[in-house]
């Protein structure tokens, strides 16, 4: 613990940090463009100058400079204040003013720190460079220009996506970013170097000239297109989303968000249900709400009806549902859309265990059925982190680019229990082993399998500092899956059971992954928000809220309670989903105990209080011992990344990545 | 150097260069180069082998060499690296030609002390045969550059043509320089000034002149 002094203050900084660390524990603002926490030091912005004694006379790039014992600090003196100007100016000669029309204007590092440390004018009267754009993909949007070389992007897809795809050519004041031959960038993560990007160089495409920062209200939610549950900014103008950012939170997605939770938001306008929907025969027409409950009372189920819950749904939603079931007498709840029966009777068995931080520590992992870049990208990113620490990672499934390297054993589940020796001793001998199993490793006894491996390994083990160590992961893709299991949403046929039930009334939550063939004999209630698979199938439609239109709570797949704020009003006439619940309790007849949302919420972490704490919801360690064999072919469950839920499919972005990315077709730009 | 740009990816180029490897040769020297370095750092060998590489194509084009994109993709297979590596070392580096090159590179030094020994001249000299600052002569034999200091100052003016410097130039021994290359043969390198060997001083030393025959003890005089 070096003991240094900032501008006459005493402070100790931890051991192996950094200059401008010691800065900030001492509350200074130091400020820089190249350095960023999760990423490398490259030290090349040199906006960090600082004064440092003992040393060279002059100022110091304090982010690549180690903080040790004794030194003194200065960011107030007259030398350091005279090199940031300096250096100031030297960005700025070759940035554009073209602050008016550039979309980073308003949440621009440049800008701020010009204001905060430049000299307030220019002397500058040469040409200044321009450099031609490049072609970043469907999302990235490049200006070239304005690009100061801090190569935070550079370092962001080496480092942190793993997919060496930007790169700094040529060199000193002709040195340009660009992707190599200006291909797309093709990452799942790849539009963060939006967020990293300090100046205007690379923006956000779908949201060109969309807005002004200052406009936007700004609402925390939680993004449900995967089951990891990303912390995320809603960004709203008016009715409409304009923007998804990441929050950061270190236990979740650290300050990433994938590229589906950023601009799959455009969808949020397309194909929306904003009336209400009534089958007549054997087209859907629109009606009224009076009309649609009246149509829907008609039914008069009793206690034959049935609720499916969808991949987005939030707790309270399907909590209603649950009560209105649960009043009319019936207990068919089911969340797993495709079919899957796995056994949900210990939650330890069916959640992410070591948590998302906690897999970076493993040593030896196990992936089962799961292409991780596509059902969890954050995840990849924790995983790659585990192999640069050291990890040995082995994969049952089909091939996929990893990122991280790792061994893949064969794509069929009688793998796990037949792994190769070599295989079996690393897992057998490591320290902290852990099994990660995928949406496609679950079925077919794949669970029980998995949980007879873990038993051999050993997974549940304390480790030699005390502390306790969970290996056995399961990775699942439906934001509500955790949340559902929690409440009940699962038979122990799957849905197959609700399908021998032959229930008269289908509840439909956002279901759009069902085959509803098998419920030809049933009128489907559908309660959602995009006109998709769920919708088309429907007798009955509902218009509900998405996720963006509610408050919630979430359940990430390592069993974190979360929250969710509501940012904008749904369109049209839809209502916020437990509204419409509350509703048909009425059309049926029947009492469900809540008047209103805090009602709502209250009866549901009465009845699950783990719901009503933030934070992560404690299954216990006791796994089931699990057992038999499993076999049959892994296939991916996830055809296209870009095109995973019915918001997605609506989005024109999402559109245009999955055919541009996935499927390689070629658009033309607007000069050409 | 600021219009150095890489040679466009088009059909034409992946067709001609598209298939290249190593020659016989040149894949033994490359393995050579890459056991140089630890395993698994096998990418450290890549300055050495885009230059070989760049030698290889100059050999197969009668050129100086340079370097298409098909063949830093070579290259980046070769070494199990990302291309955009391959191509970042490739355009950092101005001794990698990224664009097509006559089969002998004149550059010239015209920083300050060639040019305030006549570089200037050695520059029109150059015009004179036909050469244009950053362009390849008609019959493909001259490329023309005007660079920075070379670190040949003592021996001003300098032009660098190949591998080989030629220095102490006038407008008369560029001139012999160039036409004897012109007609294949290999002019001796370096100072081109009768009786200079290397950057000795010319006209004898100036300074520790005692020390040229003896080991002279300057200590006593100081």
């Amino acid at each position: 613990m070096p003991k240094v002094k900032v501008d006459g203050v005493e402070i100790d900084v931890p051991n192996g940090a950094t200059v401008l660390q010691a800065c900030e524990l001492a509350g200074k603002e130091i400020p820089r463009f190249c350095y960023h926490e999760r990423l490398s030091i490259a030290g090349n912005c040199r906006m960090c100058l600082v004064e440092v004694k003992p040393g060279p006379p002059k100022p110091q790039a304090s982010c690549a400079l180690p903080a040790s014992e004794g030194q003194e600090i200065r960011t107030d003196s007259e030398m350091v204040k005279k090199a940031r100007e300096g250096v100031m100016e030297f960005l700025l000669i070759n940035h554009p003013l073209d602050c008016p029309i550039c979309d980073q204007g308003g949440e621009c590092d440049l800008q701020d720190q010009s204001v905060a440390y430049g000299r307030g004018g220019s002397r500058y009267h040469e040409h200044k460079r321009a450099v031609t754009e490049k072609y970043m993909g469907p999302l990235i949007k490049t200006v070239m220009t304005r690009c100061i070389h801090c190569t935070r992007c550079v370092r962001f897809s080496e480092e942190i996506a793993g997919v060496d795809e930007i790169g700094a050519l040529y060199r000193g004041e002709n040195m340009q970013i660009s992707t190599y031959l200006e291909h797309a960038a093709k990452h799942e993560m790849s539009a963060n170097v939006i967020d990293l990007c300090p100046v205007g160089a690379l923006t956000s495409r779908p949201y060109a000239y969309e807005a002004r920062p200052w406009e936007l209200k700004k609402t925390l939610g939680i993004d449900v297109s995967d089951a990891v549950g990303a912390n995320i900014r809603i960004d709203s103008r008016g009715r409409e989303v304009l923007r998804v950012l990441p929050r950061v939170n270190d236990e979740v997605n650290e300050e990433w968000i994938s590229d589906k939770a950023r601009y799959q938001v455009d969808g949020l306008t397309k194909r929306r249900l904003d009336k209400p929907y009534l089958r007549r025969d054997g087209k859907l027409v629109q009606a009224t709400w009076a009309e649609a409950f009246a149509a829907v009372a008609s039914l008069n189920p009793g206690n034959s009806i049935a609720a499916v819950a969808g991949d987005m749904v939030d707790c309270e939603t399907m909590f209603a549902a649950k009560a209105l079931l649960g009043a009319l007498g019936s207990s068919l709840l089911e969340g797993r859309q495709t079919g899957m029966d796995y056994d949900t009777s210990s939650l330890a068995a069916v959640n992410f265990n070591t948590t998302l931080s906690g897999i970076e520590n493993a040593d030896a992992v196990l992936i089962i059925g799961s292409n991780v870049r596509w059902e969890a990208p954050l995840v990849n990113v924790r995983l790659r982190k585990a192999v640069k620490k050291g990890a040995k990672v082995f994969l049952i499934g089909p091939e996929w680019d990893t990122t991280f390297g790792g061994e893949f054993l064969g794509d069929d589940l009688s793998v796990i229990g037949n792994l190769p020796d070599a295989v079996w001793e690393t897992i057998r001998d490591a320290k902290r082993p852990a099994i990660i199993v995928g949406g496609a490793g679950l079925g077919r006894g794949g669970l029980e399998a998995a949980l007879a491996l873990g038993e051999r390994i050993g997974l549940v083990r304390e480790l030699e500092d005390g502390s306790k160590w969970n290996g056995f992961n399961v990775l699942h893709m439906a934001a509500s899956r955790m949340g559902g299991l929690m409440l009940g949403y699962a038979q122990k046929g799957g849905i197959a059971d609700l399908v021998a039930a032959a229930p008269r009334v289908v509840l439909s939550l956002g279901a759009d992954e069902v085959d509803y063939t098998r419920f030809a004999n049933s009128m489907v209630v559908y309660i959602g928000h995009h006109g998709d698979k769920g919708a088309h199938a429907a007798d009955v439609i509902l218009p509900a809220a998405a996720y963006t239109e509610k408050a919630g709570t979430y359940v990430n797949t390592e069993g974190r309670v979360q929250f969710a704020d509501k940012a904008v009003f749904a369109p049209g006439d839809a209502r916020e989903d437990w509204t419409i619940l509350r509703a048909l309790a009425d059309a049926f007849g029947v009492s469900v105990g809540f008047d209103c949302f805090d009602e709502l919420r209250a009866a549901m972490i009465s009845a699950v209080p783990a719901l009503g704490i933030e934070g992560l919801a404690d299954y216990g360690a006791d796994l089931p011992a699990g057992g038999g064999s499993a076999a049959g072919l892994i296939a991916s469950p996830i055809k296209d990344f870009y095109m995973t839920n019915p918001i997605a499919r609506a989005s024109a972005t999402m559109q245009r990545c999955s055919a541009e990315l996935l499927h390689g077709e070629l658009f033309a730009e607007a000069a050409e | 150097m600021a219009d150095r740009f890489i040679e466009p990816d088009t059909p034409e180029l992946r067709a001609r260069w598209g298939t290249f490897a190593w020659t016989e040769a040149n894949a033994a020297k490359a393995k050579d180069i890459v056991a140089r370095y630890p395993a698994g750092r096998q990418r450290s060998a890549v300055m050495p082998l885009l230059d070989l590489a760049q030698r290889q194509v100059g050999a197969e084009e009668n050129t100086q060499g340079w370097l298409p994109i098909p063949v830093m993709e070579y290259i980046a297979t070769y070494l199990d690296m990302p291309v955009i590596r391959v191509v970042e070392v490739a355009t950092f580096y101005t001794m990698y030609n990224i664009a097509p090159i006559g089969r002998f590179h004149v550059q010239v030094c015209g920083t300050t002390p060639c040019m305030l020994r006549g570089s200037d001249a050695i520059i029109d000299a150059c015009k004179a045969r036909g050469m244009k600052k950053g362009h390849t002569t008609a019959d493909g034999i001259w490329s023309f550059t005007e660079v920075e200091c070379m670190g040949n100052c003592s021996s001003a003016p300098m032009v660098q043509i190949n591998d080989d410097n030629y220095e102490d130039l006038t407008p008369e021994r560029l001139n012999a320089v160039l036409d004897a290359l012109a007609r294949g043969e290999t002019p001796k390198a370096g100072t081109q000034e009768p009786g200079r060997h290397t950057v000795e001083p010319s006209g004898g030393p100036t300074s520790l002149v005692a020390m040229v025959t003896e080991n002279h003890d300057y200590r006593g005089e100081w």
